[in-house]
């Protein structure tokens, strides 16, 4: 027996093949929408489109019903990261060192709101909403969006604060720094950019919220909201597409930013 | 003379005494971390959970259309409905489905992103997985719409290759086919399988970078030969990402009713009968009960997940 058939350190062709077509397959759909934006068609999805034209990006400007619900959307993100960023971190700062008891129930709760079915997370907020019998506003879409936002800022900063040596703080503390100037001086800058990562993920994922959301919105219209009602009116197909385009490339932004922060932190 | 300087706490007021008290004892300020926390997840998600399953316990009026505020079981025995039981073993036999395939298509990437991928490639790898997982989730719905329609590019390549018999064959299955695939519950399945995909593919990847590359060469010094090295090595090591991937595929497609509303034909899901329920239906008590069943397939999943060593690869 040859020793180096024990040993293998390139991929076989089959494991390259296979690994490629997965990211095909992950991929070419978001293609897809780029291209569609530019189709001609009005009332179909022929491929290949018959013909292309930029005309519907000016279609789209002139939505108002679009433009509402992307503002919608965009102020719900940022106070609900808000939200879940105070949660999220105080909690992160409560479970890191200690070690009660009932520490990993508080992880667990938590981690609920994410772990259960959306569906679930949904539906009891609006038997809550029914039951105390508060109006459908704003904040009734906040307030769920912040419950699943907080695990993301939580697990942030809780691995970031896991690689983040306890003696500078006891330093800080030491030499006679208040708890709040230890926390500005020492705690925040390391915990900076796991915050950023955190509270972008936390914004993506809320930005994108559907589930949930059709419970606790009543009339109001998120952007993801507005998306599910022109799948199903299929009319507006070419507006669709547009605004398709525009939510990939707009929600690309924070996620390479995300990336970025994540790996910097990392490599140092 | 000199006068010594006042002691630390005198000289910076309450505030500083506060801190010095919480410095002290950790534990006031663990609890006074975890307040806010406890409040907003403690009172409004936990009291929202509860008062769900309170409403299970009520029940609609047939005459009326009003909910009754009165303890009965009434509204959990309608579960146990033949059409009720039918959409439940569906949605199961879905998510398992959906788990398995995507188990399937995701260990190839996922080993090879662990072992055979360093530095830049493995870097531009984890984007690759990481982009489609955060991009816009009802985009990438419609992005299948545009896909699995008639006359989309499905429909094109079976045309261009000389495969619209298969295609049809395959729409024509009683229960799973219908009139495109974009109307059909194939089409719900392959949507489910790609959009949550990546939620595979990151836990398996986690437990394969843990398996010690020492253990492999040991293996193969041994004698092993590659293949018996990964049935017997890998594979096993790798298991509890697959469950612990598994946890998401499981309960992302338990819970969701997007999909099949959009894909699915007239037969519902889960998640559709409880948004019906408590929207055209006015049925909250009912939409209440039947959300208790996923929770009881993900409480039963976890606890064998548990036992299976999955939560240490998450």
């Amino acid at each position: 027996m040859r020793s180096e058939d024990r040993f293998i350190n390139r991929a076989g062709i089959g494991l390259r093949a296979a690994s490629t077509a997965v990211l095909i397959f992950l991929h070419f759909p978001i293609l897809l929408i780029f291209l569609y934006a530019f189709n001609t068609e009005e009332a179909a999805y022929t491929f290949p489109p018959p013909g292309l034209t930029s005309d519907w990006f000016g279609v789209l400007l002139n939505r108002n019903d679009f433009w509402s619900a992307l503002g919608l959307s965009l102020l719900v993100a940022l106070v609900s990261t808000m939200i879940a960023i105070v949660l999220g971190t105080l909690a992160a700062l409560a479970i890191y060192r200690s070690k009660f008891f009932g520490r990993d129930a508080i992880s667990l709760m938590i981690i609920l709101p994410i772990a259960l079915p959306g569906i679930v997370t949904g539906i009891a907020l609006r038997s809550a909403l029914n039951l105390s019998g508060l109006n459908f506003s704003f904040w009734t879409i906040v307030i769920g969006h912040a419950t699943f936002c907080v695990v993301t800022v939580y697990n942030n900063v809780v691995a970031r604060l896991r690689r983040t040596n306890y003696s500078q703080v006891e330093a800080s503390m030491d030499l006679g720094a208040s708890i709040w100037q230890t926390f500005r001086y020492v705690i925040l800058p390391n915990i900076a950019t796991a915050l950023l990562a955190g509270g972008m993920l936390s914004f993506a994922l809320s930005f994108d919220e559907v589930i949930v959301t059709t419970f606790t919105a009543g009339q109001q219209q998120t952007l993801p909201i507005w998306i599910f009602s022109q799948l199903q009116r299929p009319r507006d197909r070419p507006v669709t597409n547009v605004a398709a385009l525009f939510v990939v490339a707009t929600t690309l932004i924070p996620i390479l930013l995300a990336y970025r922060f994540t790996r910097e932190s990392s490599e140092t | 003379m000199i006068s010594a300087p006042p002691p630390l706490a005198e000289r910076r007021g309450l505030l500083h005494s506060i801190s010095i008290v919480l410095y002290r004892f950790p534990f006031l300020s663990v609890i006074a971390l975890l307040l806010p926390i406890l409040l907003w997840i403690g009172v409004i998600y936990l009291g929202s959970l509860t008062a769900m399953l309170t409403q299970g316990f009520f029940y609609l009026d047939g005459f009326t259309g009003r909910i009754v505020r009165e303890f009965t079981l009434r509204t959990y025995q309608e579960l146990l409905l033949q059409q009720n039981i039918d959409i439940f073993l569906r949605t199961i036999v879905m998510a398992a489905a959906v788990t398995f395939t995507c188990a399937l298509l995701a260990f190839p990437l996922a080993y090879f992103m662990a072992r055979f991928a360093s530095g830049r490639t493995k870097a531009l790898l984890y984007l690759g997985v990481m982009l489609p997982l955060w991009s816009s989730y009802l985009v990438r719905i419609y992005a299948w719409k545009l896909i699995l329609a008639q006359e989309g590019i499905i429909g094109w390549l079976a045309n261009a290759l000389g495969l619209t018999g298969i295609l049809d064959a395959i729409l024509s299955i009683p229960g799973i086919g219908g009139p495109s695939l974009s109307f059909s519950i194939v089409g719900v399945y392959i949507v489910f399988v790609y959009i949550w995909l990546p939620y595979m593919i990151l836990p398996i990847n986690a437990a394969l970078e843990r398996v010690p590359k020492s253990v492999i060469e040991a293996s193969g010094d041994l004698g092993a030969r590659p293949g018996y090295t990964f049935r017997r090595i890998i594979l096993p090591l790798a298991f509890p990402g697959v469950v612990a991937g598994s946890i998401f595929t499981f309960s992302l497609t338990l819970g969701d009713y997007i999909i099949p509303g959009v894909f699915g034909n007239s037969s519902y899901f889960i998640g559709q009968a409880v948004l019906v329920q408590q929207g055209t239906a006015g049925n909250i008590p009912l939409a209440a009960a039947m959300t208790v069943v996923p929770i009881l397939v993900m409480g039963v999943y976890l606890l064998g997940a548990r036992r299976l060593g999955a939560f240490d690869a998450l």
